[in-house]
């Protein structure tokens, strides 16, 4: 009797879940999801009758590796940047996806050509570029202004708490580009142990005054509530409080820190064709084109550079705001991949170590 | 069984014996005539085992949800085959060749077939991650060769390999691939205690810069002792307030107490930020009332401080509860009769009352040690750098750098000085001597 009834209940589910079909979407939360929901959710539903449930994360790759290790996989597609992409990719654990299957641009590029260098990966697909910038409150500073890493780093001039994330890759650049290293040294650097203690010497002169943040949406309010003077944080978040909100705040585009953010499906996801069929909606020109209308990430096709126009308000013009403008280019460190595959368990217990030495 | 516990059976078989043989072998028999002893014993083993009935759901569910997890947890301390698993042929040759021996073309040509086996796989990663946790910087020597040997490769292997990267000739990348090709290893606990194999197999301590787990030992056991220690100076007169008032007054009281305990822990820590951030609710009233001026607003929270104080905040009632429910058994005549012998009020209290509060106390000083052990959530908001203890270090191994042999060997030995501090409280003051309520 009992176990009827479990196995009815059980089949009854198994029957719903094959005729209701969905998709589980893991990503970063806040203003990110917001853009993802209007520019890529609600179409997809529309076309094609399947419901899409978004689930945030501080970082979906946490999630991801912890279902995978634990052999139970809840989440369809995942949002996340490249090295945790690529890592994944290279255990196995992620479905390789074949360009040719992609759409292509509207003119007939096929998607090979028409994604940036490195947005396609052999298991991921990049839908954005983004930044890690420097943002400070305009009210705070009536005199000279901050306006370079450098500043960052001068509490002297420009007195005041900082809040920086509580990860080495994105604390450890930002201190050699304000001790005067260029960008494109960057990686050599932090290889060398020399390098590595010279970006935590840098550190060091500001430890005592730094707020640590962990989730995107943290330096935001953290500055919004005048606990911190600058932070550093992610672009589109910075842009949604100053345009979307009329914040204060200025971004500081010198020594920004680039990525990509990237849709990967993981093997033993509970719905696999769904999941394709969002990821190959999803980065169509179009889809990344109209993501650029909520939030300020430059898009991983060149065919919907074009396409980029207003902010949703209608009148604020996207370009000067997109990580990828060609002047912010310029100073920006790109995210690399394979050093950080190789070197974030040894930098992480390093910056721990230092972090938990008082 | 009734009838074995039924006085009147039991008379009835001192009066049968008479006449059935009962006073020949002097065993007192029941009424169907087996022998009493026999018959109680067979009643109480059948009550035995409907109790031990009753309680295996019970035992099914802690084994299933709680032996069977953490068992399996502390298992990969100890036990790691993402290298051996996937590099047999190699592991084989380690297997084979002591400690010293020169990796010779054999070696090569077993590292070559297995490199290329685990990049087809798609494994690579997995070995490249394990090895990486020894030598940090080969995860990508191990992607990258792989990338190439799955097109193939020829011999001579060694050549071959040290062509792609030379850095495959690295004595120490061997070293620790010969540590790897067992799954069964200590180097984890070695980690976990800023220990690691040199290059020849000997132990020795990590550079300091590196070294983070035992000063993080140390903090999280000092710590909690601060926190048990305030838990105590505020909670003992609490819990005699609430165990001497009228009992309608210290039911409200206690309510008071309980309230924040009923309330999240989430709610709970977010409010302390609220309160104690710089630009929060005690700073603004300090500064308004002119004790603090506008730049010397305190810093009370995202560093040992605001651990300390949300901490002994959460942790009270686990203090107080105890204490409350020992007072209250205090006979008042006691230190009445102390007072009326002589002695001042504060002897009466340090020999007649304390004494008598100890099992409370211990039991609340137990409790409320170990759980600021393994207290996580709140020094992961409220701790800022200096106020993480070991157990944000044993999540930020589960859920960032993915290395659950390491959470599993800090957690290990968490636990061992757990129980070890257990066995010491158990050894002076007695499990006994423990009361919770």
């Amino acid at each position: 009797m009992k176990t009827t009834l479990v196995l009815s209940t059980a089949l009854a589910g198994m029957a719903f879940a094959a005729t209701a079909q969905e998709v589980n979407v893991v990503s970063w939360g806040g203003a990110y999801e917001v853009s993802q929901v209007e520019a890529y959710n609600k179409p997809f539903t529309e076309a094609t009758g399947i419901t899409v449930n978004m689930i945030a994360a501080d970082n979906p790759s946490t999630p991801l590796k912890a279902q995978i290790e634990a052999n139970n996989i809840t989440g369809d597609v995942f949002d996340i940047e490249v090295s945790d992409a690529i890592r994944l990719c290279d255990e196995g654990a992620l479905v390789e996806i074949d360009p040719a299957t992609l759409p292509p641009a509207p003119d007939g590029t096929p998607a090979a050509e028409d994604f940036i260098d490195g947005a396609l990966q052999d298991c991921a697909v990049a839908n954005i570029f983004w930044g890690t910038v420097i943002a400070f409150d305009t009210t705070k500073f009536t005199g000279e202004k901050p306006d370079s890493a450098a500043d960052f780093f001068d509490t002297e001039k420009f007195p005041g708490k900082r809040g920086l994330p509580k990860n080495p890759k994105r604390t450890l650049y930002l201190a050699l580009i304000a001790d005067g290293v260029p960008a494109d040294q960057i990686y050599d650097k932090l290889g060398s142990p020399e390098g590595v203690d010279q970006a935590f010497a840098k550190l060091d002169t500001i430890k005592d005054d730094v707020v640590w943040w962990e989730a995107g949406a943290q330096p935001v309010q953290l500055l919004a509530d005048g606990e911190v003077v600058m932070a550093t944080g992610y672009n589109g978040r910075f842009f949604d409080a100053m345009v979307g909100e009329g914040k204060p705040f200025e971004i500081i585009w010198d020594g920004q820190y680039m990525d990509m953010d990237m849709f990967a499906i993981p093997k033993g996801a509970p719905n696999p064709e769904a999941a394709m069929e969002y990821l190959k909606f999803a980065t169509d020109t179009q889809r990344l084109a109209d993501q650029a209308k909520y939030i300020a990430y430059g898009p991983s096709r060149k065919s919907s550079a074009a396409l980029v126009g207003l902010y949703k308000d209608g009148k604020t013009e996207m370009a000067p705001h997109m990580p990828t403008n060609a002047e912010y280019m310029t100073t920006a460190v790109m995210d690399d991949p394979t050093f950080w595959a190789d070197h974030d368990a040894e930098l992480t217990e390093r910056f721990n170590s230092w972090l938990a030495g008082s | 069984m009734a009838n074995a516990l039924d006085p009147h059976a039991a008379i009835a078989t001192t009066a049968g014996g008479l006449t059935d043989g009962g006073l020949t072998d002097g065993a007192l028999r029941t009424a169907d005539g087996r022998p009493l002893v026999r018959a109680l014993a067979r009643s109480q083993s059948l009550a035995r085992r409907r109790a031990f009935l009753l309680v295996l759901p019970l035992l099914a569910f802690i084994l299933i949800t709680f032996v069977v997890p953490i068992g399996q947890m502390l298992q990969r301390s100890f036990y790691n085959d993402g290298f051996s698993a996937h590099m047999p042929q190699l592991s084989q040759w380690f297997a084979g060749n002591p400690r010293g021996a020169e990796p010779d073309e054999a070696a090569w040509a077993a590292l070559a077939a297995d490199l290329q086996a685990s990049a087809e796989a798609r494994t690579i990663g997995i070995v490249g991650t394990r090895i990486n946790y020894d030598v940090p910087g080969t995860r990508s020597l191990f992607t990258a060769t792989g990338r190439q040997v799955r097109r193939g490769i020829e011999p001579p292997y060694q050549a071959a390999l040290l062509e792609i990267d030379e850095d495959w000739g690295d004595p120490a990348l061997w070293s620790a691939m010969r540590e790897a090709s067992s799954p069964l290893t200590g180097n984890f606990y070695l980690a976990a205690l800023d220990r690691t194999r040199a290059d020849d197999g000997s132990i020795q301590q990590v550079e300091e810069r590196q070294q983070v787990y035992v000063m993080l030992f140390m903090r999280t056991f000092w710590l909690s002792l601060v926190i048990t220690v305030i838990t105590f100076v505020l909670g003992f007169p609490v819990a005699h307030l609430l165990a001497t008032l009228p009992m309608r007054k210290s039911n409200l009281l206690m309510i008071l107490v309980l309230l924040p305990f009923w309330t999240s822990l989430l709610v709970r820590t977010t409010s302390w930020m609220v309160l104690l951030q710089q630009q929060g609710v005690i700073n603004d009233i300090l500064t308004w009332l002119g004790v603090i001026g506008p730049d010397g607003r305190l810093q009370m929270i995202y560093n040992q401080t605001g651990t300390i104080i949300a901490m002994t905040h959460i942790l009270l009632p686990f203090m107080i509860l105890p204490l409350y429910s020992v007072m209250r058994t205090i006979n008042p005549s006691y230190v009445r009769a102390a007072r009326s012998l002589g002695a001042t009020s504060w002897t009466a209290f340090r020999r007649v009352y304390f004494p008598q509060t100890l099992p409370g106390l211990g039991a609340g000083a137990l409790l409320v040690f170990i759980l600021a052990v393994g207290y996580y959530i709140t020094p992961a908001l409220v701790g800022g750098s200096s106020g993480q203890l070991i157990s944000n270090m044993i999540a930020m191994h589960m859920t960032d750098t993915l290395n659950w042999s390491m959470a599993a060997a800090l957690a290990a030995l968490l636990l061992g000085a757990v129980l070890l501090l257990y066995w010491v409280y158990d050894r002076m003051v007695g499990i006994d001597n423990l009361k919770l309520g």
